[in-house]
């Protein structure tokens, strides 16, 4: 099996499916939070589900929103399993922290959203920094 | 992470689940970003608006708030998402203000200060250089950081509190020497004149930028801008790229010299006019219809009101504009006669909120609008994810477009 290290994250070891763009993310910006899908039309990901998906991205944008609005997705289950970036910004890490929501970054390896495919099966482990691909 | 003995007390449950809790979120960020020890902070500032929050959100305010919890330092708030003077005519509901008026009961009960303002820098109390503080909206933090020298990370609603109940915040990121360098050198060929200009040079190089751990510095703005000026350059340029921090060399306070933030050893990337004109050129053109034209992000200074009243006299708006400011402007805006002038030509003038925290999707599919325009480039970033068309042009452009209808 094949394993990424990064730095040790936020929240709970989980398992699911990839979904992967070099992108960047807010979820102010980007989501229609009430549907689960990817609302703004420039993201590479529109019009996509995110739910219970491991979102894989580049590093996070904008505003101060993200950090109040991963815990209330958490809170009707309309949520990523995790979220992997590059390089995370402090909003995202502290959303992740209320939310209990599992988040990663810091890739020894390379471009994490490279190195991850679209549709893979992930297992994220935040508290020993690992990524592990299942199949 | 280094914890003191006050510290171990509260993560041990000591001084009461509120501070526990805090104390844990804050350890569980710093060791993401390897803090080695907490720094006190003098100010809290906090983003708290309902869209955000949401009820869950509330109740656990609610719950922290009836655990005994309260601030141990200042700590202030960012826009409200509902104007309850003026919430109905928006197409905003009951329920919405409901979700507000618990926030600010629970938030009131902590004893935190409802400035509801997204330019407390302006209006409050401006931290002074090298003040360790914990501010929200990257649009404060991005000045507070830049233009007063102080030192913040983005602190999202949740680590705003944690810092306002403990005192105090991880030592990681915009809190160290090391993260305040300049990393990337932009050289402009001549100053931005209006503010839209402004806020059009602040989205591109924080586009460029793209990241939070990114410090642009910025060569070649010869005259020393205004604060609003800086205020709508640094807005854009934290919502375009994540920026925390800007230096302007011979203007901002850690920009000396070139050399003072080590951005003498960068290449150069050179800013065009056609890098500008790039960015502008997402943003609607001539002839495009207006459905609504809003001024806020950030909300108005006084001096903008005055600015934008002037341009209201004798004027007849054919669509609906709203102006967003803060409970602190508008009364002296209301005594100068500044909202009259507005109001008198078809505008409105809220308090405490501003616009894209303000249910922007629903109050949008109530109202039918889709078309905005807007002279804050920031705001235009925003609302493309939120089903608007945004658009973007000068504040007297705006201005005459409302009277016309469409883009002029």
């Amino acid at each position: 099996m094949t394993t990424f290290k990064c730095h040790v994250g936020i929240g709970p070891t989980v398992s699911g499916v990839a979904l992967v763009a070099r992108d960047n993310f807010s979820a102010r910006y980007d989501l229609d939070r009430i549907n689960g899908v990817f609302s703004r039309p420039q993201h590479a990901l529109h019009g996509q589900s995110y739910k219970d998906k491991i979102l894989v991205l580049n590093t996070a944008k904008g505003g101060v929103a993200s950090a109040w609005m991963l815990h209330e997705m958490k809170s009707r289950g309309i949520t990523p399993k995790a979220i992997l970036f590059n390089q995370a910004n402090t909003i995202l890490m502290q959303g992740a922290a209320l939310a209990d929501l599992s988040m990663c970054d810091q890739f020894i390896d390379g471009d994490i959203t490279t190195l991850i495919k679209n549709g893979q099966l992930l297992e994220v482990n935040p508290a020993a920094g690992i990524v592990t691909i299942l199949e | 992470m280094k914890l003191t003995e006050e510290e171990n007390a509260m993560l041990a449950g000591k001084l009461g689940e509120p501070l526990r809790w805090a104390i844990d979120h804050q350890i569980k960020v710093g060791t993401a970003f390897d803090a080695e020890d907490m720094v006190p902070v003098s100010q809290s500032h906090m983003m708290v608006d309902p869209e955000s929050v949401g009820e869950p959100g509330v109740l656990f305010l609610e719950q922290l708030a009836a655990n005994g919890a309260h601030v141990q330092i200042p700590m202030i708030t960012d826009p409200r998402g509902v104007d309850l003077d003026y919430y109905h005519p928006l197409g905003q509901t009951e329920e919405m203000a409901n979700l507000d008026r618990r926030t600010i009961a629970a938030c009131e009960q902590m004893g935190i200060l409802m400035t509801n303002t997204c330019i407390n820098y302006q209006t409050i109390m401006s931290p002074a250089i090298g003040d360790n503080v914990a501010f929200g909206d990257t649009g404060v933090v991005i000045y507070s950081n830049s233009v007063c020298g102080a030192r913040s990370n983005f602190e999202g609603g949740p680590s705003a509190l944690a810092a306002g109940l403990t005192g105090r915040t991880p030592r990681y990121g915009l809190h160290l020497d090391k993260h305040r360098l300049a990393t990337r050198r932009f050289s402009v060929e001549e100053s931005p004149q209006h503010l839209t200009d402004w806020g059009v040079l602040g989205a591109t190089i924080g586009k460029m930028a793209g990241s939070y751990w990114e410090v642009p510095v910025i060569e070649g703005i010869n005259e020393a801008p205004t604060s609003d000026q800086l205020k709508h350059m640094g807005a854009a340029m934290a919502s375009f790229g994540s920026t925390p921090l800007f230096h302007i060399v011979g203007v901002t306070p850690e920009a000396h010299s070139l050399a003072s933030v080590g951005g003498d050893a960068l290449a150069i990337e050179k800013i065009t006019a056609q890098d500008l004109q790039t960015t502008l050129a997402a943003y609607g053109s001539t002839g495009d219809p207006v459905d609504v034209v809003v001024f806020a992000a950030p909300q108005l200074s006084l001096i903008e009101m005055s600015e934008l009243a002037a341009l209201c006299v004798g004027k007849k708006f054919s669509v609906p504009l709203l102006v967003c400011t803060s409970p602190q402007v508008y009364p002296d805006a209301q005594r100068m006669k500044l909202v009259n002038a507005i109001e008198d030509a078809g505008g409105k003038v809220l308090q405490g909120t501003c616009f894209y925290n303000q249910y922007a999707r629903e109050i949008g599919e109530a109202n039918g609008w889709t078309h905005l325009l807007s002279n804050s480039a920031k705001i235009v970033n925003i609302l493309g994810g939120y089903g608007y068309q945004p658009a973007l042009a000068s504040m007297e452009r705006c201005i005459d477009s409302a009277v016309a209808g469409v883009i002029v």
